[in-house]
């Protein structure tokens, strides 16, 4: 049988705010443990909480981005469970009415794009961390994240395989980095996913029976585990059974998902609208506010660079893919308005491959925008050939200077002297006279042949339109 | 000198009759030797100190109205470096490290705090012998409870054990245990007074007030704790009169509803006699009375026992052995330490709640119990709203009985209905109070004042008006 996959996912995005959504307490990564926890996040008898207006300002901001409903009034609930690093034995969430409604969002896998809905996205607060690994026989908590403000975003079922879960997920990371509500920081668990994966006969309606893969913090991770439950599902399905609704943990160490806990074991909850805080009401006139502040889209930015810039639409697609790319690519364009298609090509080739080589983010590029803006400018201005380009470019990734520095120092400079290019091609033409004689006879090829030796000779530095309009001056 | 006023005091205490440091002196004595079981904790070091901060400022001339008052505070608001214990055994050994906002508007107001009143654990009775402390005696009568959850407060106060104290009133905390024990006691509109540090039973029917000898001194000590906090959401960005300004407003013409659902089957003779003898005396005074109805207000013992315990099931679960306050000894596991110390260290009153308000938030009885009760709730408000079109303030009982013996009430459901009158202004939102209002059988009796959101003023002026022309709040009850 053929089997269709739905997938399903629960995005949380940690919001940068300063402070926590209901305490003051300041939400810095990698503080020494329980250092930034107040009374309200030690939930130390009698403490209220009191909301963070900047959540609910990077909320809304989210919600207008993925062209959503807000709810103008929605509430808070308590989320009622027992464990150890949730510290007033509830978690402050959002059920009934979110503050964002439905909305969506277009993901490319490939050629083809698709619009994938954005179900609903609630503000809550994070727990705390519990650490087994520190003392012996016991556990330890650490309350430092507990109250850190969290976006969950919920999708629709929309996504048919790994490719287009992991092309979302993506999308979702980009956008929510171009509108400044979360840094994306998935090592520091900034950004991570649950998958809802279910396997259904090819054509039917009705939706299989759900796993959910548990907080997954990397693409490449979200993509494996996907792929894997797959199969799992699918090796279930064929062999007559069926698949149990479970709650799933991928582990990137042994490369395999394994049941955490099942629906019977399922906790109830007890979900109520939270007493201590008042429903928020939001104003049109914040909604409108919030809506002028929000920056160029990277859908916009993509429509932007074809249009304006003539890229193609892949190349587009992937330079708007995040923003720190978006960012690196538009610097550059500054000196270069009218070299797009080259600094696309740069950051695409070049750039991209030193980086993965060297398993760095593009924020940690030893080339700067602005240094690799002034190499492409030097293209650009017949100063170095594309090839020699190359070279200066490896000296910089190796920290030997700036572009212009580096093409003085090492005397790259084309020559660009037709007196310059003519000594060299008449001395050519004098030591090889059986082929300026096949030249002659018609061998347009052997072009080729001069303009290597010549180049050779100029150590690669001869302007090669100046060489070739030169040799068949000479040559005829 | 225990039988003098806050205002009396202040007085005194201006024209040097006395300093803060015997009045403090004189009430720890009187702590002593007191049995009534008021206080948890008594702060003889801390009053004596604060005492001598407060002489210093009248030297220095800088005191106001309450500089030197001692006062009971009920331990459920958190005082910073103080046992807070909310009458458990759960935080037997919970010291805060912060102060409630009513904590801290009191000792910026220069007041002595003498101790922690005792209270039913939680704020959960209405007999105060749900203590893990120990019952409260009623100061009229050793034998009977004061009433609860504030009753070591209300007893506090009438025994002479201090000049003023705090209560909180969840479902008529303040109020009955005010009515039982003979003294004055105001629960402001919801929103008032922060919550902030005071420990929450039911956040949305808390709130904290004064329980007082007399309506001006209510007045006076509400002036310090009323206000927005912005530590807590639900208190209101609403300014805060001079409560004592209008309290020798004149009451003639005022529109006096008497709910016939509060004097109908239940209601005993005695009681019913002496607030209507109270009533009359209005009457005296120029007031008019109608007759109003309160239809929903049948509903407010099922309403208010389905709200508060879903809020307070889910306010208890941080107290889970894990951070503070008790744990149990050597846990086996996660679950164990949950199970035993929970187990262990709450009251049998508390866990019936926790139980009740777990079961009606649970998946499949949320829509037939808690989201009813909210839409009943809504009606009992709408009642309200209706009634205050036609008159200025509600006027009834505040129990249905005098203080009963201790021990004597052993059904939980029975219990409860000691709250009946009470209940359906903390669901409203809305100001009440209790003013001594004669006696039957030689124990208190108390009138109940219910009025509109924010008309605390007003029912300061009424009880007022009431004190200038009795003297039922003058009583104090014999000593041997």
């Amino acid at each position: 049988m053929e089997w269709e996959t739905v997938i399903g996912l629960e995005i949380h995005a940690q919001l940068s705010t300063k402070s926590k959504i209901f305490s003051s307490a300041s939400t810095q990564f990698g503080q020494a443990p329980n250092s930034q926890a107040c009374a309200v996040d030690l939930g130390l008898p009698g403490v209220l909480p009191v909301l963070n207006v900047e959540a609910v300002n990077k909320a809304i901001k989210f919600g207008l981005a993925v062209n959503a409903h807000i709810n103008q009034r929605n509430i808070f609930d308590r989320k009622n469970y027992f464990y150890p690093d949730l510290p007033k034995g509830y978690q402050i969430s959002q059920m009934d009415l979110p503050i964002v409604g439905e909305g969506e969002i277009e993901i490319s896998v490939g050629e083809t794009t698709k619009i994938v809905g954005v179900t609903r996205a609630h503000l809550e607060e994070d727990a705390g961390k519990s650490v087994h690994d520190m003392f012996n026989e016991f556990s330890a908590i650490d309350l430092n994240r507990a109250g850190t403000p969290l976006l969950e975003i919920v999708s629709e079922p929309d996504m048919r395989s790994a490719k287009e879960a992991v092309a979302y997920a993506k999308k979702i990371h980009a956008l929510v980095q171009y509108i400044g509500i979360c840094d994306g920081n998935m090592q520091e668990g900034s950004f991570r996913c649950d998958a809802n994966v279910s396997l259904r006969p090819m054509g039917q309606e009705k939706l299989g029976t759900r796993a959910e893969l548990k907080n997954i913090n990397s693409f490449k991770f979200l993509e494996r585990a996907i792929n894997l439950e797959v199969e799992r599902q699918q090796d279930i399905l064929e062999e007559g059974g069926s698949v149990v609704q479970e709650t799933r943990l991928y582990d990137a160490v042994k490369h395999e998902t394994r049941s955490m806990r099942s629906k019977e074991e399922a906790n109830d909850y007890r979900y109520f609208p939270d007493p201590d805080l008042l429903p928020v009401e939001i104003t049109d006139e914040l909604m409108s506010s919030i809506k002028a502040s929000l920056p160029e889209l990277p859908v916009e930015k993509k429509a932007r660079f074809i249009a304006e810039l003539g890229l193609n639409e892949y190349d587009a697609d992937i330079l708007t893919s995040q923003k720190s790319l978006a960012d690196y690519f538009e610097i550059m364009l500054q000196d270069n308005a009218k070299n797009a298609k080259l600094c696309a090509n740069w950051v695409m080739g070049e750039l991209s491959a030193s980086l993965n080589k060297n398993q760095l983010d593009i924020e940690d590029s030893p080339v700067s925008a602005q240094d690799l803006s002034q190499l492409i400018a030097r293209i650009g201005d017949d100063t170095i050939s594309g090839k020699i380009a190359k070279d200066v470019f490896k000296a910089m990734w190796s920290g030997e200077g700036s572009a212009d520095d580096i093409i003085e120092s090492k005397g790259l400079k084309q020559v660009t002297d037709m007196g310059a290019i003519e000594v060299i091609i008449d001395e050519i033409i004098a030591n090889n006279t059986p082929q300026v004689e096949q030249f002659k006879s018609g061998n347009e090829k052997i072009l080729g042949f001069f303009v290597g030796q010549a180049m050779k000779a100029s150590q690669g530095k001869a302007n090669p339109k100046l060489l070739n309009q030169l040799l068949r001056e000479k040559l005829s | 000198m225990h039988k003098k006023t806050i205002a009396e005091l202040a007085q005194g205490l201006k024209d040097k009759e006395f300093s803060s440091v015997e009045i403090t002196q004189h009430y720890l004595d009187r702590i002593k030797r007191s049995d009534l079981n008021a206080f948890i904790t008594v702060t003889d070091e801390l009053a004596m100190s604060q005492a001598q901060a407060a002489d210093e400022k009248i030297a220095a001339g800088s005191a106001n109205i309450l500089t030197g008052i001692p006062y009971a505070h009920k331990d459920i608001f958190c005082t910073q470096g103080v046992k807070t214990s909310a009458g458990s055994k759960m935080l037997d050994n919970f010291i805060s490290p912060y102060d409630a906002t009513v904590s801290h508007q009191l000792n910026q107001a220069d007041t002595v705090m003498l101790g922690k009143a005792n209270m039913d654990e939680f704020a959960m009775g209405s007999s105060n012998e749900n203590s893990f402390y120990g019952a409260v005696k009623n100061p009229w009568n050793a034998d009977k409870i004061p009433g609860g959850s504030s009753g070591g407060s209300a007893a506090a106060v009438a025994g002479g054990l201090s000049c003023f104290a705090t209560g909180t009133d969840t479902g008529g905390s303040i109020r009955q245990p005010a009515s039982l024990c003979g003294i004055t006691g105001l629960k402001p509109t919801y929103g008032r007074v922060s919550r902030y540090g005071m420990i929450a039973y039911a956040s949305s029917l808390d709130q904290a007030g004064p329980m007082t000898k007399t309506a001006q001194d209510a007045a006076i000590v509400l002036n310090v704790m009323a206000g927005f906090d912005e530590k807590d959401s639900t208190s209101a960005e609403q300014a805060v009169p001079d409560y004592t300004a209008n309290l020798n407003d004149s009451i003639k013409g005022l529109t006096i509803g008497l709910p016939k659902e509060f004097f109908s089957e239940g209601l005993d003779d005695e009681v019913a006699t002496q607030v209507m003898n109270a009533v009359k005396e209005f009457e005296a005074m120029g007031a008019i009375v109608k007759e109003i109805s309160l239809p929903n207000s049948a509903y407010a013992i099922p309403t208010y026992y389905i709200v508060a315990p879903c809020e307070c099931s889910s306010n208890l679960s941080r107290l889970d052995g894990v951070r503070y306050g008790y744990r149990c000894d050597n846990p086996k596991n996660l679950e164990d330490l949950y199970l035993r110390s929970r187990s262990e260290a709450f009251g049998a009153e508390v866990k019936r709640r926790i139980m009740i308000g777990a079961y009606a938030l649970s998946a499949g009885y949320y829509d037939a119990y808690y989201l009813k009760a909210q839409k009943t709730r809504h009606l009992i408000s709408e009642d309200f709203k209706k009634a205050f079109g036609e008159v200025d303030v509600i006027m009834g009982p505040v129990s249905p009985t005098t203080a009963f013996d201790l021990g004597s009430v052993k059904d939980p459901v029975s219990m409860y209905l000691a709250d009946i009158y009470t209940l359906s202004a903390n669901l409203a939102g809305l100001p009440g109070m209790s003013i001594p209002a004669g006696f039957s059988d030689k124990l208190p009796v108390g009138l109940q004042l219910i009025g509109n959101y924010w008309s605390e003023s007003k029912l300061l002026n009424i009880a007022h008006q009431f004190q200038q022309q009795t003297d039922w709040h003058q009583q104090m009850p014999q000593e041997d």
